[in-house]
């Protein structure tokens, strides 16, 4: 990988929830640093409540850090919203609008006008796969589309840096090889830079850069692994020696964890961790 | 959907409840007529159809009285039931003082306190008025405050990165997302708003088809009192016809996401809301 400017820099990211009603403190991450560059892919993979979910809304600027700082381009932003493309784990597809006017929700906030922001949304549904349902209610679509919808949304919304939360992570097998793929063919297209959060090392593998991972609770960084299989990828380098190489590498600290009681307790899980 | 299958569909829908209603009918009618029912206990249909027909003067005036009267004070509930629940939203401390008092206040016999709204008012319209928006906007408001709750946090969340405020918030997310609610409320106001107009103009009035009811009751004219009765329910039925009639106008998203589901199409549970 060649040498790029880094886009966002988290550094000794810690977050102490208050425990409710004399209930003790709950640390859902402890001095978190993780950097990524501009135009990367990169995962965090972890256990569930390992504090993910905690350091998206952290980076997204829902949620202040009670240690460390986020950096944009080696800035610290006064605030983080509006900076950072955000897609939640679920769809979060209003109901009651079209998937056109669904998609558009960013550039309607940012004050494009109607049209303008139809035509732009327009000429990316056949790329998302969303073409022939620009007027069809959210419900009418599969699970695979909502989230092909979300994620044109949270693209046109047009930030530098994208956070996906376990995007696939509710789809069934067969549709999330497909999204995977599809979204590595439109990444190759533009090049955004993406942090992706998921629970499976070989997805994280399959479409990284590079992959941190995530352990114990509270949660910190255990590795940073560098993927450095040849692009475009397709299916067939999951049979690569190389990518069972890396997927072993990374399983090891997720299986320490999940393995040792001490580190992953059955305690009350933090506000806005993983559901 | 080609036209022949929707002609088709909504025939099935309209067909069963039709047919139900002839039987009872039929069989109301054969009760009657062979087990010697004197008419003054239990009319037949045909003889209630006939005193329609034959005070279709008389019901019409007085029906239009009521009408008024449920109009208005549907008007006055619909308005005070999403204020109070805006209100109620609108702050934490303002929904712990207020929300147990509101639930509280259903515990008051409304029909009860009819006549103490006379003693204030008189025998003009403004009591049966505040009896119906009294008893009316109760489901408003608890299904307009349960429906501004219904915004996904995630969703807000999600307009807060995309540098939505406060009101863009409101405005593109809590508030549509509580008109489906808005909407249960109101179906279920407009039989309670039937219900209050009558127990007001049993308190006091002069005209109207509840006076009437009281009226024939005094009279033991039971075939006509069922003519009322009749008048009152199709009011009732009309109302609550309007009210989803406009629903489905202004949300047409929420009445196709529930046929996506009546068809048994993926959708989670949970969307439908």
């Amino acid at each position: 990988m060649q040498a790029t400017a880094t886009k966002l820099t988290v550094d000794g990211l810690s977050k102490t929830y208050r425990g409710a009603g004399g209930g003790g403190n709950v640390t859902a991450l402890r001095d978190v640093s993780i950097e990524i560059g501009e135009g990367e892919f990169v995962s965090i993979v972890g256990p569930s409540g390992c504090g993910k979910s905690t350091l998206f809304n952290i980076i997204a600027g829902l949620v202040a850090p009670s240690s460390g700082r986020v950096l944009l381009d080696g800035d610290q932003p006064d605030d983080l919203l509006g900076r950072v493309g955000y897609m939640p784990q679920r769809d979060m597809l209003m109901p009651w609008r079209t998937v056109l006017d669904n998609t558009t929700l960013g550039l309607e906030l940012n004050g494009v006008r109607k049209k303008k922001a139809h035509q732009q949304a327009l000429a990316e549904f056949e790329r998302f796969g969303l073409a022939g349902f620009e007027k069809q209610w959210p419900a009418k679509l599969s699970g695979g589309m909502k989230q092909r919808a979300a994620l044109l949304r949270t693209f046109l919304a047009g930030r530098e840096l994208m956070l996906l939360d376990e995007p696939f992570g509710a789809l069934d097998a067969l549709t999330r090889a497909e999204m995977q793929q599809w979204l590595l063919d439109v990444w190759q297209e533009d090049r955004k830079t993406i942090l992706f959060v998921t629970h499976d090392v070989e997805e994280a593998v399959y479409l990284s850069d590079r992959v941190y991972v995530m352990s114990g609770r509270p949660g910190g960084i255990s590795l940073d692994v560098e993927v450095d299989l040849p692009r475009p990828r397709r299916a067939e380098v999951t049979m690569d020696p190389a990518f069972l190489d890396l997927k072993q590498k990374l399983l090891k600290p997720l299986e320490a964890a999940v393995a040792d009681p001490g580190r992953i307790g059955d305690g009350p899980a933090a506000p806005g961790s993983n559901r | 959907m080609a036209p022949n299958s929707k002609a088709r569909r909504i025939g099935a829908r309209v067909l069963p409840p039709v047919i139900f209603a002839l039987i009872v009918l039929t069989a109301w009618q054969l009760y009657v007529e062979w087990g010697n029912v004197r008419e003054s206990t239990l009319p037949p249909p045909t003889a209630i159809a006939e005193s329609i027909w034959d005070n279709r003067t008389m019901l019409a005036e007085n029906a239009w009285v009521t009408i008024k009267e449920i109009l208005i004070g549907f008007a006055v509930a619909i308005v005070i039931g999403v204020g109070v629940a805006t209100l109620i939203r609108s702050s934490q401390k303002i929904e712990r003082a207020v929300y147990p008092w509101l639930v509280v206040s259903q515990m008051i016999p409304i029909p009860a306190i009819a006549p103490i709204l006379v003693i204030w008012t008189g025998f003009d319209m403004r009591p049966k008025v505040m009896v119906i928006a009294l008893v009316s906007f109760f489901p408003i408001a608890v299904n307009t405050i349960d429906g501004l709750r219904a915004a996904e946090p995630e969703l807000l969340n999600l307009l807060k990165t995309l540098k939505a405020n406060a009101w863009q918030r409101f405005r593109k997310a809590q508030l549509p997302a509580a008109l489906p609610f808005l909407f249960s409320g109101l179906k279920v106001a407009a039989a309670f708003s039937v219900i209050g107009a009558v127990f007001a103009e049993w308190v006091g009035a002069s005209e109207g088809l509840g006076y009437l009811i009281l009226v024939l009751n005094n009279q033991t004219a039971t075939t006509d009192m069922f003519a009322v009765i009749v008048v009152l329910a199709l009011i009732g039925i009309s109302l609550f016809l309007i009210v989803s009639l406009i629903e489905r106008l202004m949300l047409p998203w929420y009445y196709e996401s529930r046929q996506v589901e009546a068809e048994g199409l993926e959708l989670e549970p949970e969307e439908v809301a």
